[in-house]
């Protein structure tokens, strides 16, 4: 009875086209309606990623990339922190540095390879420092904005109680801004995730899941490519759920509504 | 005569705006005694809310003076505390932690300021609330906290911004009760701004009446009678059928 319930509770509609992706998956691989050099069966796909699991180069790869990823995120989140806490709590900042730094954020985050390549070479520092940039811009803006979302009625109350500007910022800037913090933040570890598999596309061979991917393609291995695929979804995913319960805990206060 | 406590000679106020100058308040003068209450009533618009503002120090004054014990008023300081309508509790600071920042200056030890806290939480009758968050309170209580706030660091005058302006009719007169019990048991020095006649004869031991543009003193009245009072008190009827007749002059100068 309790299970049965369990069941009738659960919400199952989601794993639905993903299940039936596989079948169709598995049966067109079976059947051989598709070129299998193209799209290897579930069951190849399986064992390559076990094999490389346990041979250990999957974990080579992966942790090359995630030391890449959380290298260019910190840089990234250290100068998107401090340049939008600037340009927020400062007006003369906002005004001498604010328009160009919207200017330069509508190019296109692809569009400074080639300089970052001229600048660093194709190594470790123009792919940290590619990452970096991805997740600059959104910690910046995000900071900025959420530090100048502070309403003024409760700043008037920072005013009336006489708190020094230590005080508000610890009582008053810092927790009006952090819901905005925190989604500059998470949208940083999404496009740190997105620009480390770019920085391996773009920049030279180096261990990485996304470089392992390009080998597979090059090889014909479309298993790795497919497991590759896979883990960089799973890592996303793993990256995101961690951002949303950080928040969660963070923003304690408001989800008692 | 005694020198007043609280003191407004000829203060006037003008806002900048890009049309020149646009006058609020004009030539307000009003002394206010030790552990008087005084209400001011007028509609939207006479400057009622600027002149607390102006006591408070969040804005200055375009001309005259505003002097507390003689002291010109220059910005805001901790002898003088408001309540504003809108609660203005920090969403994220549970209530205790709300009233605590008040005391964030004060030489005081922590367990001082705790039992301060408590103290005042008492006295406004929210002690079992102290780790609630502000979202789950109701605005009644949330206007009782912020009342605690206001009271927390011995104020010598408290402002009131039309506080109860946003409760509902029961939660308003229960709220008006209990305010002029902790008038009584404080005696602190009350400036209460308000639309509402019926409170303001309620609580204020004078009422002073203002007319709107721009912003002046129309009358003081004097509310000769003993604290606690009863709402249906035939004195403070007739007292409020009187003023209402101010209002009732002019359409536009109706109350809100």
């Amino acid at each position: 009875m309790a299970l049965l319930s369990l069941i009738s509770r659960y919400d199952w509609r989601g794993w639905v086209l993903p299940l039936a992706l596989l079948l169709v998956w598995t049966l067109s691989t079976a059947f051989d309606w598709v070129d299998t050099r193209l799209l290897a069966s579930p069951l190849a796909v399986l064992s390559a990623f076990s094999k490389a699991a346990l041979s250990g180069e999957l974990w080579v790869d992966l942790s090359a990339s995630l030391i890449r990823n959380l290298n260019g995120f910190a840089l990234g989140v250290l100068a998107g922190l401090l340049f939008g806490g600037l340009l927020g709590l400062s007006r003369q900042a906002e005004h001498w540095i604010g328009p160009t730094f919207h200017a330069l954020k509508q190019i296109a985050l692809f569009a400074w390879i080639p300089l970052l390549s001229a600048w660093f070479g194709f190594g470790e520092p123009a792919k940290v420092t590619f990452i970096a940039l991805a997740v600059f811009y959104p910690v910046a803006l995000n900071t900025f904005e959420g530090i100048r979302s502070v309403r003024r009625e409760l700043y008037e109350v920072a005013q009336v109680l006489r708190l020094s500007p230590l005080q508000r910022l610890r009582y008053l800037v810092l927790p009006s801004a952090a819901p905005a913090l925190f989604t500059g933040l998470h949208l940083g570890l999404i496009y740190a995730w997105l620009a480390t598999l770019g920085a391996e596309y773009f920049f030279s061979a180096a261990p990485g899941i996304g470089n392992s991917m390009i080998d597979g393609r090059e090889h014909f291995h479309m298993d790795q490519v497919l497991y590759g695929l896979m883990v960089v979804g799973a890592v996303g995913l793993l990256l995101n759920r961690l951002a949303q319960s950080l928040e969660r805990r963070l923003l304690r206060w408001r989800d008692h509504r | 005569m005694t020198a007043a406590f609280l003191s407004l000679q000829r203060v006037h106020k003008s806002f900048a705006l890009a049309d020149g100058p646009l006058p609020v308040l004009q030539d307000i003068n009003l002394n206010i005694r030790q552990g008087e209450f005084v209400s001011i009533v007028g509609g939207s618009g006479c400057g009622k809310s600027t002149l607390l503002r102006l006591l408070v120090g969040l804005e200055e004054a375009s001309g005259g003076s505003l002097l507390l014990e003689n002291e010109p008023i220059r910005g805001t300081d901790l002898a003088r505390g408001i309540v504003f309508q809108d609660h203005r509790l920090y969403p994220w600071l549970t209530v205790e932690d709300n009233v605590l920042l008040a005391l964030a200056n004060a030489p005081l030890s922590k367990a001082q300021r705790h039992e301060l806290v408590q103290e005042h939480l008492a006295l406004v009758g929210l002690s079992g609330f102290a780790k609630a968050w502000p979202s789950q309170l109701s605005g009644g209580m949330s206007q009782r906290v912020a009342i605690a706030r206001g009271l927390v660091n011995r104020p010598k005058v408290l402002l009131l911004d039309e506080p109860f302006g946003a409760l509902d009719a029961l939660t308003r007169a229960q709220l008006q009760d209990e305010l002029a019990r902790i008038w009584l048991a404080e005696g602190i020095t009350t400036v209460l701004v308000t639309h509402d006649v019926d409170e303001a004869v309620l609580l204020g031991d004078r009422v002073v009446v203002m007319e709107p543009r721009p912003g002046r003193i129309r009358r003081v009245v004097e509310v000769n009678l003993p604290h606690p009072r009863r709402r249906d008190q035939l004195e403070l009827v007739q007292l409020r059928q009187d003023i209402l007749q101010d209002f009732s002059h002019s359409p536009n100068t109706a109350l809100a």
